[in-house]
């Protein structure tokens, strides 16, 4: 099996840390703030390197955004089981203004630079939840997607995808070269052993900027307020479903 | 300033650059910009690279996250059963294995990490946190039982033992009797010559994981007349004819590591079973148990600094007379206190881990790190449950144990006053010099 694929990690603020809006409400506090790889794109990897375990695919590149800090997502992603790694290096202040669109155009010249017939990525980020990078990417290489995987498998040249969707399970054919977006159900990440911390070391990690794949990365809109979430008030009892109904009426809500 | 500097003769700053330094350096905190300048070009001709002892380079850092995450999701939901059944579930036992915490320093060819003396002290840092049986299970098996056999180990019995003891078996090291503690050397465990096998019969008592051990590393003394010049080191495999396990202690805390008495009754092993050299058994458990006990003074950093994590986050939220006990002042002095003297603590763990790194003198170190830690340790824990009030006092909160699991600190891989004695006699030799 040739097949080569690619798959996007992003440094986030780690899921456990309590998030706080900047005092210029511009944004949320990062300095000092533990990160990790978003939850999502580790069960993109683990999914990438289950793949190769099965020999379906033969090399597993970890692509990550972002500023010298980045370099330790990949090192994570190595360490899990990826052959090798690429930093596309955005200085700290230019990563807060990086929209799904300006990754998506790198993730697909990157695609078709390393000849990548898969991209996997998570559903999306748990700072922006935009879900949109693996959309973007397949319309930009005009490639067909499966995104919210829960299930996948490789039939012939095509992969069978199950979907998390609103109503259930939908289970789609897509044909290769595709992108997929991966869902929490996916699987379950493996833990990075000591072992293999120790060999991502001699992984390699290619750098490059934007501007060396022809992409550019000036935001397309600005942020103009980030605000905390309204404090959660105190709720009413009510006696009964009548009364239920007229309160509700009366807030509005139906 | 400077022009000074400039013109002493080169041997003289060279020579003096100790007394130099030190004196730039301490000049108090009034010392002046240019002093810190000319202390620094010297620190670097003499190729130091000083940096904070907290500071972790990436790689450690990256290996104390793996170990943490492990043991917030497969270690810490299992603790409070393990420690009522006294023993350690499967899946963690084996999670160890598999995610190479049994093998730190062990080279990649056997199966290892390839790491250092530093990370697997983090490792067990990092596991004491979440629960100190798990901790002592790896810190035997890293700084006991793998080092005695890359030190002193065959290719054969390297070949042999390392791999296994990296991916699947622990090895208990057998040195204490019911009459042999602290007077380790008084043991009455002998080994007969027999043509070319030793015959081993004795009793050794305290021995962590022998249930589940696939080799036993047993001090025996072949040579009685010679006093203690006659203790040897032997491996015995699991299973050997005359190899007994007795029964599993009750004990007050670390109660799922398993420590069993076991028993040598006419045990057989070949010659080639001996680690290292005929009689200097006795100078390979000092110097094992010399590192051995930084990896104690990790873990008691560890169980400490863990007991503070699961205290703190209550007295910030309970509330007494309209306030959190937090906003009281004598809670923040207790908390502040116990938080600098586990700083503290783990300075001397991890200065002590550095200097045996760098190959440096470290044995006076080492005593002090495992004296102050486990001592810490208890005052910490014991604090911790007066601040947790009554609910401290149940088994639902997690600071019970931690108070239980400490008290060995001060006991095990050499008492308080041993160490005390081994600081003394070090110091004495610094001022007779």
């Amino acid at each position: 099996m040739s097949l080569k694929v690619l798959v996007g990690c992003k440094r986030v603020i780690d899921y456990a840390v309590k998030i706080r809006v900047r005092p210029d409400k511009l944004g949320v506090v990062t300095d000092g703030i533990k990160h990790s790889m978003n939850p999502f794109d580790e069960i993109a990897i683990e999914e990438a390197v289950r793949l190769k375990e099965k020999n379906i695919v033969k090399e597993v590149i970890a692509v990550s955004c972002g500023p010298t800090q980045a370099q330790e997502t990949i090192r994570t992603a190595l360490a899990m089981g990826a052959d090798r790694g690429i930093h596309v290096e955005v200085p700290a202040k230019e990563m807060e203004k990086l929209e799904p669109l300006h990754v998506s155009k790198i993730l697909a010249k990157l695609a078709e630079k390393e000849q990548a017939e898969l991209v996997i990525v998570g559903k999306q980020a748990i700072d922006d939840d935009t879900n949109a990078t693996a959309q973007m990417t397949a319309g930009i290489l005009n490639w067909p997607q499966a995104t919210f995987a829960s299930k996948i498998e490789k039939k012939d040249d095509f992969l069978e995808v199950i979907r998390e969707i609103d109503g259930g399970l939908e289970t789609i054919k897509v044909k290769l070269p595709a992108v997929v977006s991966a869902d929490l159900r996916l699987n379950e990440p493996r833990y990075a052993t000591l072992p293999n911390i120790m060999k991502a070391k001699k992984k390699k990690i290619e750098k490059m900027k934007p501007a060396d794949l022809g992409v550019d990365t000036t935001p397309h809109f600005e942020v103009i307020e980030v605000t905390d979430p309204p404090a959660r008030e105190a709720g009413i009892k009510v006696e009964d479903v009548d009364t239920l109904l007229l309160k509700l009426k009366e807030v509005g809500r139906i | 300033m400077a022009l000074l500097w400039r013109s002493l003769p080169r041997t003289l700053a060279c020579t003096s650059l100790r007394s130099l330094n030190s004196r730039l350096l301490h000049k108090g905190a009034g010392a002046s910009l240019c002093h810190h300048q000319v202390a620094r070009k010297f620190e670097v001709a003499r190729g130091l690279n000083p940096s904070p002892l907290t500071i972790l380079s990436k790689d450690e850092e990256m290996m104390k996250e793996t170990v943490a995450k492990f043991a917030r999701e497969k270690i810490f939901p299992l603790v409070r059963k393990m420690d009522a059944e006294s023993n350690m579930d499967e899946s963690v036992y084996r999670g160890m294995f598999d995610n190479g915490f049994m093998a730190i320093e062990v080279e990649t060819e056997y199966g290892g990490c390839g790491s250092t003396f530093f990370v697997a002290n983090l490792v067990i840092e990092e596991l004491a946190k979440v629960d100190a049986s798990v901790s002592v299970t790896c810190d035997i098996q890293n700084t006991l039982i793998n080092t005695l056999f890359r030190n002193l180990g065959t290719d054969e019995q390297k070949d042999k033992y390392l791999p296994k003891l990296a991916a699947e078996y622990t090895g208990s090291f057998c040195l204490s009797e019911a009459e042999a503690g602290s007077d380790a050397f008084s043991m009455k465990t002998t080994a007969v010559k027999d043509g070319s096998h030793f015959v081993i019969n004795g009793s050794k008592m305290w021995i962590s994981s022998a249930p589940h051990s696939g080799v036993f590393l047993v001090m025996a003394n072949a040579n009685p007349s010679a006093g203690y010049k006659g203790i040897t080191c032997f491996i015995v495999d699991a299973g050997t004819p005359g190899l007994s396990i007795g029964k599993k202690e009750d004990k007050l805390g670390l109660r799922a590591s398993n420590t069993c008495s076991v028993h040598f009754d006419n045990v057989r092993v070949p010659e080639e079973n001996i680690l290292g050299q005929l009689g200097q058994g006795y100078k390979y458990a000092i110097e094992m148990l010399n590192e051995g006990r930084i990896g104690i003074g990790a873990q008691m950093v560890g169980l400490a600094q863990g007991c503070l994590d699961s205290t703190v986050p209550y007295i910030l939220q309970r509330k007494q007379f309209g306030k959190r006990l937090f906003d009281f002042q004598a809670m923040q002095h207790t908390v502040a206190y116990l938080a600098t003297e586990i700083e503290a603590a783990r300075l001397l763990v991890y200065n002590s881990a550095r200097l045996k790194e760098a190959g440096h003198p470290f044995i006076k170190q080492a005593a002090m790190a495992k004296l102050y830690s486990s001592e810490v340790a208890t005052r910490v824990t014991s604090k911790c449950i007066e601040l947790m009030g009554g609910v401290g006092f149940t088994k639902d909160y997690p600071v019970e144990k931690f108070y239980r699991d400490c008290k060995i600190g001060t006991i095990y891989e050499g008492t308080s006053h041993i160490q005390l004695n081994t600081i003394a006699k070090l110091l004495e030799k610094d001022y007779i010099s």
